[in-house]
């Protein structure tokens, strides 16, 4: 008998394994979860037709400075709206969320209209027909579409078809710099061309400091190198061909080129020696930045709000400075074009029973003034044209005018890689591109590992 | 054992009833469905499709699989030793009567409340190389740079030492428990016969404590087999895929690339794998047969 259980006990622990698959399994038919968004009934409240009324999800990420601000527009519209129907918001934290709207997704409990990353995460819905098409709504709401930054907008085109709309601030990537280490090493002047780069990074390897900040235990930030440095290589149309599905693209010489110069700052000290242990969830380079211990990151504009954040009076001080990522010697791209994550979007299920009023809510409010200034207000520069002088207000005027100009004025605007292409083709990207960076793969081995 | 239980006066079948629906309801039943996934092709999104057995084939070209079973035999062969030659001698301490070993006893407890997340992220940030508790202890046992979690050699053994400081007080207690049933007639005898300290350990204390060493280290190997949380939230299985652990490949590939069918192949091995391994602990050691340990006493 006790022998029994005790096996059973055993089996128990070998089980645990494999429950939280399962679990997932049972996800998409189980209940939802009804967040804190105060959302009073589920998408099955919205069977009454788009006509006759009704009610419908929304669904986004929580963030402490937007979620009201997403929350009043959906009220402001309730309020507005002649269609009779009536949204009510539901926000989810970020990681749980891509997994929990993975499993809704197509059941029964879905969203309405759901936040998204845009392309390739945006795609694999729109692949398996979960996503309506909304072109013909934006089209017939000319004043609406014509405020929208059009590379931005861009990145919720799939195949010509407008899916999702951009609702929050724009997240260009950008090489940021403690001023007051660079000038006691003797750099002068943020560096525009590669060959500044490198001057400045022999001054600051001298002046014993870190020259260049990389949370390296987290692939992302190691991709934000390769990403520019292809762009500047070998332009735009590089990335353009992988993500269109032509897995050869990655053998173009101008990607090893990329992993090449990428070693050869890993080889020369540029990232210290110890990168690889730090993080940037756990404010590891941000410290570096503002504690004076490096010269250079380059991150999303997101780490503005991330100083400000954890280091406030680094964050506003003149130490705190920024600049374009540097031209490369004979590069092919555009070196006026950007990488990063041009916005976030909204975007309407195929099998919402509220459509009209989703493509109304999103037309009607996502560009308005009061929407467009909410946004502004907390630090975010929204993908909407015209707003020149609107930019330059508030704690980081200086820096919200350079990242409007920069994205206004980029040909092209390259989404992040991991969020372009499907999830696993990026986790093999992260983990190869960690090795790169860890000398563990050559870069011919890279394009091995990708182009498979 | 084969005695009637009405006879006996011990519960009857029946009294096992709730305990085997649950484990059948959360056991059982997820066992089978996850072999069942291992026949299909799903993301998670759409409907899973029976792809036979395409998920099984691609075993065979997934160039991480041995790679991570390695770091897996590495982890839970580590885990093992190092937790056991500690919690053992430490059970044996503080099993003895003592203000002060009843303190450091509570102090070392504290771990054991903590959550897996919380330890990780603690760890993250004492393991920081520039600001955390590894940039004053790495110059000492020879890393200048403090770099730990990001040394493709070191990372696995920060995460076998994390690991074991989560795990250690619940085998301490385990063996304080079973240290402190050990009749002290035999103790007696032992230094009647003139036997040292060390004497009394090896021939008093480690054979009275066989069974609890047999379930101990089949909670540790099992255990260690399946584990994962720690390294997820440290290491992500990097630098590279340098600690990417047989079960967090799993759940990497499950809820990262969405390949819910190739991970419900690597959870059935990562089952076959443990259940296997409890059975042949338990038979070697000759656990099942139950042998006293006093008897004729």
């Amino acid at each position: 008998m006790r022998m029994r259980r005790n096996n059973g006990r055993v089996v128990t622990a070998a089980g645990i394994a494999v429950l939280s698959l399962a679990l997932a399994a049972c996800g998409s038919s189980g209940p939802s979860d009804s967040a804190s968004g105060g959302s009073t009934g589920g998408t099955d409240g919205s069977t009454g037709g788009s006509a006759a009324g009704g009610k419908g999800q929304l669904w986004v990420i929580t963030d402490a400075s937007l979620n009201p601000l997403q929350k009043a527009s959906v009220a402001e519209f309730n309020k507005s709206t002649k269609s009779g129907v009536t949204f009510s918001v539901s926000d989810f934290a970020n990681d749980p969320y891509k997994q929990k709207l993975q499993t809704a997704i197509g059941s029964a409990n879905q969203p309405d209209i759901f936040y998204n990353w845009g392309g390739g995460n945006l795609k694999q819905y729109v692949d398996a027909g979960q996503v309506a098409d909304i072109t013909d709504a934006v089209n017939a709401a000319a004043d609406f579409k014509s405020k929208l930054i059009p590379s931005v907008l861009d990145v919720g085109t799939i195949d010509g078809k407008i899916y999702g709309v951009p609702m929050q601030g724009v997240q260009p990537v950008m090489l940021f710099a403690n001023a007051d280490v660079l000038k006691a090493a003797g750099v002068d002047a943020m560096p525009t061309t590669w060959d500044d780069l490198q001057t400045a990074i022999t001054k600051l390897k001298a002046a014993k400091k870190t020259p260049i900040a990389l949370a390296g235990s987290q692939g992302w930030t190691e991709l934000m190198w390769l990403e520019y440095l292809l762009d500047r290589n070998g332009g735009a149309d590089v990335f353009q061909k992988i993500v269109g599905g032509d897995k050869s693209a990655w053998g173009d010489p101008a990607v090893t080129q990329s992993l090449t110069m990428i070693q050869d700052l890993v080889t020369e000290g540029a990232f210290g020696t110890n990168y690889s242990s730090v993080g940037y969830d756990n404010q590891g380079t941000l410290a570096l930045l503002a504690g004076g211990k490096a010269g250079f990151e380059l991150m999303g504009s997101w780490e503005v709000s991330a100083l400000n954040g954890n280091f406030p009076k680094f964050a506003k001080s003149d130490s705190l400075t920024w600049g374009k990522f540097p031209t490369v010697p004979n590069g092919k791209g555009d070196p006026a074009a950007i990488v990063g994550n041009p916005s976030n979007f909204y975007s309407v299920t195929n099998a919402s029973k509220v459509k009209e009023a989703a493509e109304e809510y999103l037309t009607t409010q996502l560009a308005s003034d009061t929407y467009v200034q909410g946004l502004l207000d907390v630090g975010q520069v929204p993908a909407i044209t015209g707003l020149e002088d609107k930019v330059k207000t508030g704690d980081f005027a200086d820096f919200n005018a350079f990242t409007y100009d920069l994205v206004k004025n980029a040909p092209s605007f390259t989404q992040s890689w991991d969020q372009a292409l499907d999830a696993a083709t990026s986790q093999t990207l992260l983990t190869s591109l960690q090795k790169v960076f860890l000398k563990q793969m050559t870069p011919q081995q890279f394009v091995d590992a990708m182009s498979k | 054992m084969a005695l009637p239980s009405s006879r006996t006066g011990r519960p009857g079948p029946l009294w096992a009833v709730p305990a085997l629906a649950f484990f059948a309801l959360f056991a059982l039943l997820p066992m089978l469905i996850v072999v069942g996934l291992s026949f299909t092709r799903w993301s998670g999104i759409d409907q899973p499709q029976f792809t036979g057995f395409d998920n099984w084939a691609h075993l065979a070209d997934d160039a991480q699989l041995l790679p991570s079973f390695r770091l897996t035999v590495v982890l839970t062969l580590a885990s093992w030793v190092l937790q056991t030659a500690v919690a053992l001698p430490l059970g044996v301490w503080a099993a003895a009567p003592g203000r002060p070993r009843a303190v450091l006893a509570a102090i070392w407890f504290v771990p054991l409340l903590m959550s897996s997340a919380a330890i990780a992220i603690l760890w993250g940030l004492l393991l920081d190389p520039n600001f955390g508790l590894a940039s004053v202890l790495g110059p000492l046992v020879g890393v200048d740079d403090g770099n730990f979690i990001g040394n493709p050699d070191l990372a696995l053994w920060v995460c076998i030492a994390v690991i074991a400081w989560q795990f250690v007080p619940f085998h301490v207690l385990l063996y304080q428990g079973a240290t402190r049933r050990i009749p002290e007639t035999l103790y007696e005898a032992a230094r009647l016969d003139g036997a040292s300290k060390l004497q009394r350990f090896r021939a008093v204390t480690v054979p009275q404590l066989r069974n609890t060493i047999v379930t101990s280290s089949v909670l540790m190997l099992v255990g260690s087999l399946t584990y994962f949380e720690i390294i997820l939230i440290l290491t992500g299985g990097g630098p590279g895929t340098a600690t990417r652990v047989l079960p967090l490949h799993m759940y990497l590939e499950g809820f990262s690339s969405f390949d819910m069918g190739y991970a419900s192949v690597i959870a059935v091995l990562l089952l076959v794998l443990g259940t296997g391994l409890s059975i042949f602990v338990t038979r070697v050691t000759g656990y099942a047969r139950m042998d006293s340990q006093t008897e004729g006493m």
